[in-house]
């Protein structure tokens, strides 16, 4: 029975859990529940996975009601990819916030924290699944709300305003998507995106399509951060909880950059975006100028969690810029470093959080002398920090490396020499940290003498994640096939949506028999 | 004459959209900025329901004898929209009131850090 | 004469949002913004969405101007100058709204018949749904039943604004006895508050049963039901108001009207359907879509009333804490 049901499980379960987490109120409960509710996400997801690189497509018309009319849920295996990492970075860092929270939000708070955790996961799930353009919007905004709950749940009153800025910014991000949405559906009287995709390549050029992309693609880039939209970012993610940092960080902007992968793949089509609209050399611009101005902002700041979400900042421009590409080299090299990127500042922030338990701050300063005092988690943060500078063996070298390719391949030498020119900001900003932690004695006082290591619970998740880290940097043969097949199918599914539009049908088994 | 009359309503609600958006990006004070954010998407409920218009047309809602009514997809996405609203603006001025207790101030000028202001 | 009035309406709107512009008073800018959004619900209903002006005029007149007074009690009505430049935003909206203008000289011409929005996916619902699903309101068959999925997003939406709110604010149980509380001395207030409460009441459960006929449902109904108790706790006090339905029951209450929801997709998942198929709920589809619609549309009642009663204590209970200071 659940087989059948698997596309929805992913939304519902984490859906439903997130009332029933806030009944049960105490603290523990609603940890042990979440996190459990997470990980069964994650094993929905994993199957999911396995399903879509078996059948290619399921499609899952909820109410019973067949599209375009009602809304469908479709996973292929580009989202199931995503899907798998979102779950996974979730399941730890459930694990993970136990103590975390603990330390940095009221007790009063803890049942609300969870329960807001779990609507941003089903949210986030929502949004990847859902194949209807309107149903994104919604769950774009569960997961929003659940987001600026979870900001604003720290004990640092700057934590306000950065919450804040994000629900201005996020929602005049959704409020341009709305926009979009809006003209597309005036265009073809459809919501759903397989349905608009056939639609909209009936026409040749109009302009209100054409503004309708341009809404959603300005209201998904602030969603994801692309510079220059980023501005919400950086106070967001450092004066957010640890736990939510390391979540959102390796999650929600991820998310935003497949839905803006989903609408240029399968939406509005690679020809329209790329070659009509001109939007290829936009993108790999801004994508180029993040990685380096946000890097350099990176090496200039005291707080770590800044340094941290500067540098994710540039790491969303190395998605782009491998989107920007326009071949399935490039689209794969993003969708591995989507997954890739969340593994290693997951780990990141996790040590970070470990970090601000312990000595109770996030300056650079405080991490002097930390090498000897807490080794584990220093250890974990110089290995996820080689991973993010792009060091052999780790996952992070795996994403650089088909990123040159990919540029490598259609002879564009500037842009294989500026992504290695901007690994070498990574090994300042992180060099600096590792500086502090190895080389600099512990200062004196009362207070350090008991800084000590911190509990498993804390170092499990985030060991888990660095060995992820060079696991799959070492055998990299999951993710390279998941990747390069969702980004093959991507591919195939702008060429179908032409091919349907000749046939005029919306009927699965086209698609099934086309990606099998 | 035609072409204006086909267009007229959306024009005006594009301008009323664009003096949201600029209540927001402008406005000093929080509260105005949510005020903003309000008009901004009000404004866009209108582009929706503007378009599900039939002329002639009555409310969706069958009625003995009447064969044109106007649209309803656009009137249900607006309601959900507009509850999604709702509730953005009540975590949006809860931000404020903690914003004001903790600073004094929710005006964005008045932030002694410069990193504080929005 | 449709158009006639819809442009009267949209030229007092363009005035409306001119004055919230420029006037620095935030006040009267909230009064300004309850009055945009009337004339919003006014254009709503010129245009045939009644339904959608009655959530306009309910949610966004009602409670979202209710909270923005709330939240000015707190921090103060006069907007300061600002410093910086007003020039980037204008550059900002300018191009924004250029934008918007180009997409709109290709639009389909508005109120054709023949547009695209009127010719796909719609068709289906106005001619099929009276028969599909049984009633004869349009808007609730879309909303509960061909896209309940959204439906149910929403109400977790307003789900996640309790929590927000509840995380950021928190509801103060104990109120300081000392000082006036509500406005006990108004004794013709307490008159009429008690013969319009019971009578509001009366009119949110017409509203959410009556949805699948007229305008409403369990949006409307559950914004009505929760402003009689605004009403209650404004005339009589917030811990008169705690004692009839607290903030922890009113909690309690949020969760389980989204539980209620989700339960109705489980079971027709049980039943051997997809989620939220409400076919398979009885052994007649039409009653089956019946009883889906009519249970889904109390549990969004249910959660919307709990929440919005419950962010107006939130806001309420600050107030009244700035007031003993």
């Amino acid at each position: 029975m659940l087989e059948q049901h698997l596309p929805a499980l992913p939304i519902i379960l984490p859906l439903i859990a997130a009332p029933i987490a806030l009944l049960l109120g105490r603290s523990i409960l609603s940890w042990g529940f979440a996190t459990l509710v997470s990980g069964l996400a994650f094993i929905f997801s994993w199957q999911l996975l396995a399903a879509a690189l078996s059948d290619g497509v399921l499609s899952y018309a909820v109410g019973g009601w067949a599209p375009p009319w009602g809304i469908e849920l479709r996973v292929d295996v580009a989202n199931a990819f995503v899907l798998l990492a979102v779950t996974a970075i979730s399941t730890l860092v459930l694990v993970y916030s136990k103590d975390s929270i603990e330390k940095e939000v009221k007790a009063a708070n803890h049942s609300l924290f969870y329960t807001a955790h779990l609507l941003c996961l089903a949210g986030l799930s929502g949004i990847l699944i859902t194949g209807d353009a309107f149903n994104l919007f919604v769950f774009l905004e569960v997961s929003s709300l659940a987001t600026y709950a979870l900001v604003s749940l720290a004990s640092d009153r700057r934590c306000l305003t950065a919450a804040f800025r994000y629900l201005v910014m996020g929602t005049i991000g959704a409020t341009f998507i709305l926009i979009g949405v809006g003209m597309l559906y005036m265009k073809t009287g459809t919501l759903n995106m397989m349905d608009l995709a056939v639609r909209i390549d009936a026409y040749d050029s109009s302009r209100t399509i054409n503004t309708g992309l341009a809404f959603i693609m300005v209201g998904v880039s602030i969603k994801l951060a692309l510079f220059p939209l980023h501005m919400w970012l950086p106070p967001a993610y450092t004066h957010a909880p640890s736990a939510v940092s390391a979540f959102l960080s390796s999650t929600a902007t991820k998310v935003a950059v497949y839905v803006m992968i989903r609408f240029i793949f399968t939406v509005f089509g690679i020809e329209h975006v790329f070659v009509d609209m001109g939007m290829g050399l936009i993108l790999m611009v801004l994508a180029v100028v993040a990685i380096f101005k946000c890097s350099y902002m990176a090496t200039v700041q005291s707080n770590v969690k800044t340094v941290l979400a500067y540098s994710s900042v540039a790491q969303i421009g190395y998605m782009i810029l491998g989107l920007s590409l326009v071949s399935v080299a490039g689209l794969m090299a993003g969708m591995i470093h989507i997954f890739n990127h969340a593994l290693m500042k997951g780990a990141l922030f996790m040590a970070v959080g470990a970090v601000f338990y312990r000595v109770g701050s996030v300056d650079i300063k405080a991490f002097a002398g930390l090498g000897r005092k807490m080794p584990l988690t220093m250890a974990a943060f110089a290995i996820a920090g080689l991973s993010i500078i792009g060091v052999p063996l780790t996952v992070g070298f795996v994403s650089k490396w088909y990123l040159v390719t990919a540029a490598l391949e259609q002879d564009n030498w500037i842009v294989a020499a500026l992504v290695l020119l901007g690994s070498l900001f990574a090994v300042v900003y992180i060099g600096r940290v590792l500086e502090a932690a190895y080389f600099q004695k512990l200062p004196e006082s009362q207070g350090s003498k008991n800084i000590k290591e911190v509990s498993w619970l804390m170092l499990a998740p985030m060991w888990v994640l660095v060995i992820a880290n060079i696991y799959f940097g070492i055998d990299t043969s999951l993710t390279t096939e998941a990747a390069n097949s969702a980004a093959e199918w991507l591919f195939q599914a702008d060429s179908m949506s032409v091919s349907k539009a000749l046939e005029g049908q919306m009927s699965d088994t086209v698609v099934q028999e086309v990606s099998s | 004459m035609n072409f204006i009359l086909d267009y007229y309503n959306y024009w005006i609600v594009v301008f009323l959209m664009m003096a949201g958006f600029y209540i927001v990006i402008s406005a000093n004070n929080l509260v105005k900025k949510i005020v903003g954010l309000n008009v901004f998407q009000t404004s866009v409920f209108m582009l929706y329901i503007s378009m599900g218009k039939v002329s002639g047309g009555t409310a969706p809602i069958v009625v003995e004898g009447v064969t044109e009514y106007s649209n309803p997809l656009p009137h249900v996405l607006i309601l959900t929209a507009i509850v999604v609203g709702v509730a953005t603006t009540a975590v949006g001025l809860a931000l404020v009131v903690r914003i004001k207790r903790a600073y004094g101030t929710v005006e964005e000028n008045e932030f002694d850090n410069k990193d504080d202001a929005i | 004469m449709a158009e006639f009035i819809d442009l009267v309406l949209l030229a007092m709107l363009a005035l409306t949002a001119l004055r919230i512009i420029f006037l620095k008073d935030l006040f009267a800018v909230v009064m300004l913004f309850g009055i945009y959004s009337f004339l919003s619900a006014l254009i709503f209903v010129n245009l045939d969405a009644v339904d959608v002006a009655f959530t306009e005029a309910s949610v966004g007149a009602g409670i979202s101007t209710v909270l923005m007074l709330g939240t000015l009690a707190l921090t103060g009505r006069k907007e300061k100058k600002s410093t910086h430049s007003k020039l980037l935003p204008l550059f900002v909206v300018l191009v924004t709204g250029a934008a918007l203008i180009y997409g709109t000289l290709d639009m389909p011409p508005f109120g054709d018949p023949n547009n695209p929005v009127h010719q796909h996916v719609a068709p289906r619902y106005i001619e099929e749904s009276p028969k599909e699903v049984g009633l004869p309101n349009m808007v609730t068959s879309v909303l509960a039943s061909y896209r309940g999925f959204d439906t149910l997003g929403e109400t977790v939406v307003v789900f996640a604004a309790l929590i927000g709110v509840f995380s950021l604010l928190g509801v103060r149980r104990k109120q300081k006895k000392d000082h006036e509380s509500g406005l006990e001395s108004h004794t013709v207030l307490h008159v009429v508050a008690k013969v319009i409460i019971p009578l509001v009441i009366l009119f949110a459960l017409y509203v959410q049963f009556h949805g699948d006929f007229g305008p409403g449902g369990g949006f409307q109904a559950g914004v009505i039901a929760a402003a009689a108790f605004i009403l209650y706790a404004l005339v009589f006090g917030l811990p008169k108001a705690f004692a009839v339905v607290g903030p922890k029951f009113l909690q309690w209450m949020a969760a389980f009207g989204v539980l209620l929801y989700a339960s109705v997709g489980l079971y027709s998942m049980y039943k051997g359907g997809n989620f939220l198929d409400y076919n398979q709920l009885a052994a007649d589809p039409i009653a089956g879509q019946h009883y889906g619609i009519i249970i889904i549309e109390l549990g969004v009642g249910f959660t919307v009333f709990a929440v919005m009663l419950n962010i107006f204590y939130a806001f309420g209970s600050q107030a009244e804490r700035s007031n003993v200071q």
